[in-house]
């Protein structure tokens, strides 16, 4: 009992029981999956063929999206409806670069223009064009861009204390008008079509199976450090102010602690994570358009967490990887059932299990790790800011 | 206006001004919930509101503390932080610290992490972000746990508590909160005659080494308080002084009784 930070929530956060786990986690994603698909005959039982790991990519690029948005949602309480938005406008700055860098392999063997703007009749480069030919750049806009937009969106409103709903709606209404935006082919990113046709990033070839497993064995370690800063922002003082204004807000205030400036921060972070996990999505699919904008799409991202278990980190990944797996399995199978198992899902994870798959786990107390908090109190959205 | 905060200040030589409000109007789609108010409540005084439902009590407290932004007037703390041009957490930061109608604690934190929020410290969002706990804050808690008697539920969600304990950790967040001035709204609702007198007596307690602005309706408990009463109706002042001398004026007793 020495330590005066023992007594607080923030026991066992960093303990080594902890880092055992993550590290074993991380393990078998970053390593062992690797050598399954590298290290053994192809024909063994227990082989990852290649055309799994992309698919296994994506899945992780979902994770951390998810993981970014639980940090709102279910810290903050601000459940967002526009994080694809983000997760769009990282993956477009992907695009961009992985476009500069085709050169003359397009089909019209533009060095400068990718081959969308020749068709459109392009005759140079639109400025925000410029720098995207460096690797470094584009990876600063992967930051700044969505970055950026987070915290003008969230500074109006957060300081206009817009919350609960009606957060919601303009955030889905901020996505639906972004789609818009980019489906026009003067906007300059390639209308409908998109950008793709990718040749190569930072010099390796984006078809062949070692930069596949290469952009896989990236996407784990973002996932790994993106679940550290989430861990390590609600376990801070931080975390618990906003689990603090989650629930009472004006009290918050009135403590003399800025809840707009604590929920503008944390906004922006969420939009930076889901920017980077846009980014490592991009070339492993090999396609970014507009339809990652989609309000749909920002839904679904929603319901992930809501099922994996909101406010619980864990769950928002472990949610995100499960329920795409379903939707990777069923729109093969039974492509017409997607939406209204989706939609079922939506309702009987809350109605039945609300606190996600990691509330059911932990309702085995064995399964419970001590000084573990439990998951989020679910509350309806329209209840939390009455005072 | 030619009124200034410190020529009241020269009026009443006894005390510094703490909080200054001077024609203050708020009005809500045409209901004036204060009507030219004007108050003084002195540096180290303790201070009854009463006034019938809609007299503009807890309006009052939302223009103070900046939930409300009057129409017009001028409220001052400290003779010369203009209190309508700043924001919650601003003000709170100044020094003032309020108390609910209705008991708010932070359900989902534990009983020590309430009141290492409402521990003074650093208010600053990055801050927060890195700030470590240490033995000094430690201890003050500890000190808090034990006088509301809750150190055995240190531990626990808040949420978890009783009616009766959830007042006391309020209570304890107000103690440890530490702010010059304290504003309680209704801070006997809902509590037993018991539970009454021990806030009484905790209010009187803290009232040494602070300025408190009661606002309650209940009028025993304002009599064992003791202090300088204002009466508010239709949210201005009628009348002002010791509990007797309101109880016995004409015009309290028609607003009181007479309807």
């Amino acid at each position: 009992m020495s330590d005066p930070t023992e007594i607080s929530s923030t026991r066992g956060a960093w303990g080594p029981s902890f880092w055992i786990k993550f590290v074993a986690t991380g393990l078998v994603l970053a390593v062992v999956v690797p050598l399954l698909n590298r290290g053994i005959s192809p024909n063994s039982f227990a082989a990852v063929p290649d055309y799994l790991v992309p698919l296994l990519g994506k899945y992780v690029c979902y994770a951390i999206l998810a993981l970014s948005l639980d940090l709102i949602w279910g810290y903050a309480g601000i459940l967002s409806l526009g994080q694809g938005a983000f997760f769009a406008l990282g993956g477009y700055c992907m695009g961009m670069y992985l476009m500069r860098q085709i050169g003359t392999r397009g089909v019209y063997q533009n060095p400068i223009l990718p081959d969308f703007m020749v068709f459109l009749q392009y005759k140079e480069l639109p400025w925000f064009w410029y720098g995207f030919d460096h690797f470094a750049w584009a990876l600063l806009m992967i930051v700044l861009v969505p970055g950026a937009l987070a915290f003008i969106f969230g500074w109006l409103a957060f300081r206009s204390r817009v919350s609960g709903v009606y957060l919601s709606i303009i955030t889905q209404a901020m996505t639906y008008a972004l789609l818009l935006a980019f489906f026009r082919n003067d906007m300059g990113f390639g209308g409908n079509n998109g950008l793709t046709d990718y040749k190569d990033i930072v010099g390796w070839d984006v078809h062949s199976p070692a930069t596949r497993l290469g952009l896989y064995i990236v996407s784990v370690v973002g996932l790994g450090a993106a679940y550290l800063i989430c861990r390590y922002v609600t376990r801070s003082k931080l975390g618990r102010v906003l689990l603090a204004l989650r629930d009472a807000e004006s009290r918050v205030r009135f403590l003399g602690y800025s809840t707009t400036n604590a929920k503008l921060l944390v906004f922006t972070l969420s939009a930076v994570l889901a920017g980077i996990a846009g980014a490592l999505y991009v070339p492993q699919v090999g396609i970014i358009n507009p339809s990652e904008f989609s309000p749909g799409n920002s839904i679904e991202i929603a319901i992930w967490v809501s099922v994996g278990g909101r406010g619980t980190l864990v769950g928002a990944a472990i949610g995100a990887v499960l329920v795409n797996l379903g939707k990777t399995w069923l729109t093969g199978a039974f492509p017409d059932t997607w939406l209204f198992v989706l939609g079922a899902l939506f309702v009987v994870s809350t109605l039945v299990f609300p606190r996600g798959i990691v509330g059911l786990i932990h309702q085995f107390r064995w399964l419970r790790p001590r000084g573990e908090p439990t998951p989020a109190e679910d509350k309806p959205i329209a209840a939390e800011e009455q005072a | 206006m030619s009124d200034t905060p410190g020529s009241l200040g020269d009026a009443r030589p006894a005390r510094e001004v703490l909080l200054y409000l001077n024609g203050v109007t708020v009005s809500f789609d045409g209901f004036k919930a204060l009507n030219d108010l004007s108050l003084v409540v002195e540096d180290g005084e303790l201070r009854t509101i009463i006034g019938p439902n809609g007299a503009g009590k807890t309006t009052m407290m939302d223009v103070v503390t900046g939930k409300t932004r009057p129409d017009s007037g001028q409220v001052y703390f400290r003779g010369s932080e203009d209190l309508t041009k700043l924001d919650e957490a601003a003000i709170a930061n100044l020094g003032i610290g309020r108390k609910f109608q209705r008991p708010t604690v932070f359900e989902n934190l534990t009983v020590f992490d309430n009141l290492d929020l409402a521990l003074a410290g650093t208010r600053s969002t990055w801050r927060t972000l890195f700030a470590r706990s240490d033995v000094v804050r430690h201890e003050k808690i500890e000190t808090t746990l034990s006088r509301i008697g809750l150190t055995a539920q240190s531990g626990s969600l808040a949420g978890a508590l009783s009616h009766g304990q959830k007042q006391w950790l309020e209570i304890g967040m107000l103690l440890i909160h530490d702010r010059q001035l304290l504003l309680l709204d209704e801070p006997v609702a809902g509590l037993t005659d018991r539970e009454t007198e021990e806030t009484a007596v905790l209010i009187l307690d803290l009232a040494r080494d602070r300025t408190i602005v009661v606002v309650e309706h209940d009028m025993a408990f304002v009599r064992s308080l003791g202090a300088r009463v204002t009466v508010l109706h239709e949210g201005s002042v009628l009348a002002e002084g010791s509990i007797d001398y309101v109880q016995n004026h004409p015009r309290v007793i028609e607003v009181y009784l007479g309807r």
